[in-house]
């Protein structure tokens, strides 16, 4: 008797095992690594797109550095960058890219009394903070933007990534256009020589770092400044005038880019424009022309087609810009011209 | 073995090729054990040397580039491709440095407490306390360190040590700059109290080796619980007292994700020890994952490299040490 039910239970027991590998190895999750900086959309794509067909993507934001890292090692179907690479780079190994989504960086500070949008800062104000050459929050340049704040005798902790970021490529690529002995002396990419300042791992290490140091400043995408509370600056933008970081002025800077290029290579920092923000950044998918796994391939460009498609309203939600129509033909066009699907 | 030696003798009539082959059997057998354990043995030299030579052969372009340069340059700069290792080595020393005088005579000191002062009741529980918390895995000290330990050095400790030390002849500039609660002193208090542990649970385990008799009989001739620690029970533990020391050295040297926490990540050597800095152990987990192939990435493993040789040192000195004093003893 006893014998027998632990059999019925084995039995039982290996069907149930058996099934939910079946299951699993029906709907394999699309596999992506990269940019930090897009991972609150790529999430809510995912979560929508798992519940329209059932197929999951399993997205590590482990940043574009690392993303980039990870393609050309061929564990992700794909990987994500907010640093485009440039043609050469993509020929050399095989790769296609094109943009996916578009957001704003934003600086977001810990000043006491301080309400967001209130501080105005300029590219070569936040240059010189990154710099060490303004140390203190009570310093004329700043007070020259803000006459009328009160602000505090209290030093500037500048804090910037740690590891390779996408965010501190177009960030660096901002200042560098701005203050010319930026471009000279650290330059812009993924990971610069930093003159000064507190590293941390991740938009969301910045967001958590600045939040609890008093006096702190960091950049971090905006979708992270609005969902960790922080307070984010208003900024003057190439054409003089002060604007504040909201989904219009990202839309402005992002208007005005010109995206026939290959491997559609365009960086949108410092956009002309009255309404436009100037630090606005394109975040880019990489894929391989010939890839490894077709199926795996075809799966991923399944879900980017649903979300160039679909997902517009949810990027606006979380305060990033769909890529306009026009954009979205010629990615599309690019795929079947380049990307083997059979 | 032994029942088949006990029937070879309980047998008068067996021969003496049964027990030669019985012996044989034993021998193999012995044999075969004595191979195993030599294996095991060996096989950990060959992965010791295997990541040794993994780590230079890694670390071969960028010594190449930078030569012997690259121990004192304090450039890393990966859009220029300069790289030196001089701001991961100074933090790694001086982190655990302050460490280590900070955690060394406290350990001790708790040690003591627990085997000579401490009320009878009381020991096994706070022994078994001071256990646990050489257990908590490192990544909670880091975030213990950023929320709650990180604050109070910012608005407390910093400005303190700022206003009093930071105008002071000589060590004034150890003790300038804003406070920004993120530093190479924070990294290091850290770690004086992730390897206070190590050193009070060694201290203890070979304090409790000292024999009664030597104790009770400086008691007996006055001697003072001072003097009887001095005199007697540290010189008679000195061995197993720098073992435990240099393992708590080597965790110290070592440790990745507190430090990484707290110290800053700068890539700039600063004369202050309130400022950040970085050390070998950080800047290979924050940069690892993305660096690019070629001459930042040999820069890293250099790094490793290096790390691996300063805990070799690290060790080969305390063999040194207490090889000299065996000699002396």
């Amino acid at each position: 008797m006893k014998i027998s039910k632990f059999v019925q239970l084995v039995c039982v027991g290996a069907v149930a095992i058996g099934g939910a590998l079946g299951t699993l190895a029906h709907a394999a999750d699309i596999s992506g690594a990269g940019a930090t900086f897009p991972f609150p959309i790529y999430a809510k794509w995912a979560d929508a797109y798992k519940k329209e067909t059932g197929n999951g993507l399993n997205y590590q934001s482990i940043g574009s550095g690392a993303g980039i890292k990870q393609i050309r090692a061929k564990t992700v179907t794909f990987g994500a960058t907010d640093a485009p690479l440039e043609a050469k780079a993509l020929d050399k190994d095989g790769l296609a890219q094109w943009p996916m989504v578009m957001g704003g960086i934003v600086m977001v500070v810990n000043l006491p009394g301080v309400k967001p949008g209130e501080l105005v800062l300029d590219g070569p104000t936040i240059a010189q903070i990154y710099m060490g050459k303004i140390a203190k929050w009570n310093d004329p340049a700043i007070k020259k933007l803000n006459p009328n704040l009160n602000l505090p005798d209290l030093a500037i902790a500048s804090i910037h990534r740690a590891d390779g970021s996408g965010t501190t490529f177009n960030f660096t690529y901002y200042l560098g256009q701005v203050l010319p002995d930026w471009d000279s002396q650290i330059g812009a990419a993924t990971t610069v020589e930093w003159p000064s300042g507190i590293g941390a791992k991740g938009n969301d290490g910045i967001a958590n770092n600045v939040a609890t140091t008093p006096g702190a400043i960091g950049y971090v995408e905006f979708a992270y400044a609005v969902q960790n509370k922080l307070t984010y600056a208003s900024m003057i933008n190439k054409a003089g005038k002060t604007v504040a970081p909201t989904v219009e002025a990202f839309q402005s800077a992002a208007a005005n880019a010109d995206w026939s290029v290959p491997g559609f290579y365009q960086v949108l920092a410092n956009q002309p424009g009255d309404q436009s923000w100037p630090m606005t950044a394109a975040t880019f998918i990489l894929m391989y022309k010939k890839p490894g796994d077709v199926a795996a391939s075809n799966e991923g460009l399944k879900f980017f087609r649903w979300a160039y498609d679909k997902g517009d309203d949810m990027a606006k939600q979380l305060d990033y810009i769909p890529m306009p129509d026009n954009v979205v033909k010629l990615v599309e066009k690019m795929w079947d011209a380049d990307i083997q699907q059979k | 073995m032994t029942a088949t030696a006990l029937q070879t003798a309980s047998i008068p009539r067996a021969t003496s090729l049964d027990r030669a082959r019985a012996l044989a059997r034993l021998k193999f057998a012995d044999n075969g054990f004595r191979l195993m354990t030599l294996g095991s043995a060996v096989l950990v030299l060959v992965l010791l040397v295997g990541v040794l030579v993994a780590l230079f052969i890694g670390a071969l372009p960028a010594f190449r580039e930078f030569g012997v340069g690259f121990l004192f340059s304090d450039a890393w700069s990966p859009p220029k491709e300069k790289f030196g290792a001089a701001t991961a080595i100074y933090g790694t020393l001086i982190t655990s440095l302050i460490a280590m005088l900070i955690a060394v005579p406290v350990g001790l000191g708790v040690a003591v407490f627990l085997t000579e002062l401490c009320w009878q009741p009381l020991r096994r529980p706070i022994g078994v306390a001071i256990e646990l918390l050489a257990g908590i895995p490192s990544i909670i000290y880091g975030v213990w360190g950023v929320y709650y330990f990180k604050p109070v050095m910012q608005a407390y400790i910093q400005p303190f040590l700022i206003k009093t030390l930071g105008d002071a002849p000589g060590v004034g500039a150890l003790f300038a700059g804003p406070p920004l609660g993120y530093g190479l002193l924070t990294a290091g208090l850290v770690l004086a109290l992730m390897i206070l542990p190590y050193i009070t649970a060694v201290s203890r385990d070979v304090f409790d080796t000292v024999p009664t008799v030597l104790k009770e009989a400086a008691y007996g001739v006055g001697a003072t619980t001072f003097e009887v620690v001095g005199a007697i029970i540290i010189p008679y533990t000195r061995v197993g007292l720098i073992g435990g020391v240099m393992l708590a050295l080597g965790r110290a040297l070592g440790e990745t994700m507190a430090v990484t926490f707290v110290v800053g990540n700068a890539t700039k050597i600063q004369s202050s020890i309130l400022a950040q800095g970085t050390t070998i152990s950080a800047m290979i987990a924050n940069q690892f994952a993305d660096a690019d192939p070629g001459l930042f990435t040999s820069s890293l493993l250099a790094l490793g490299f290096i790390l691996f040789v300063i805990t070799f040192l690290v060790l080969a000195a305390a063999r040194w040490m207490l090889a000299r004093m065996e000699l002396r003893a």
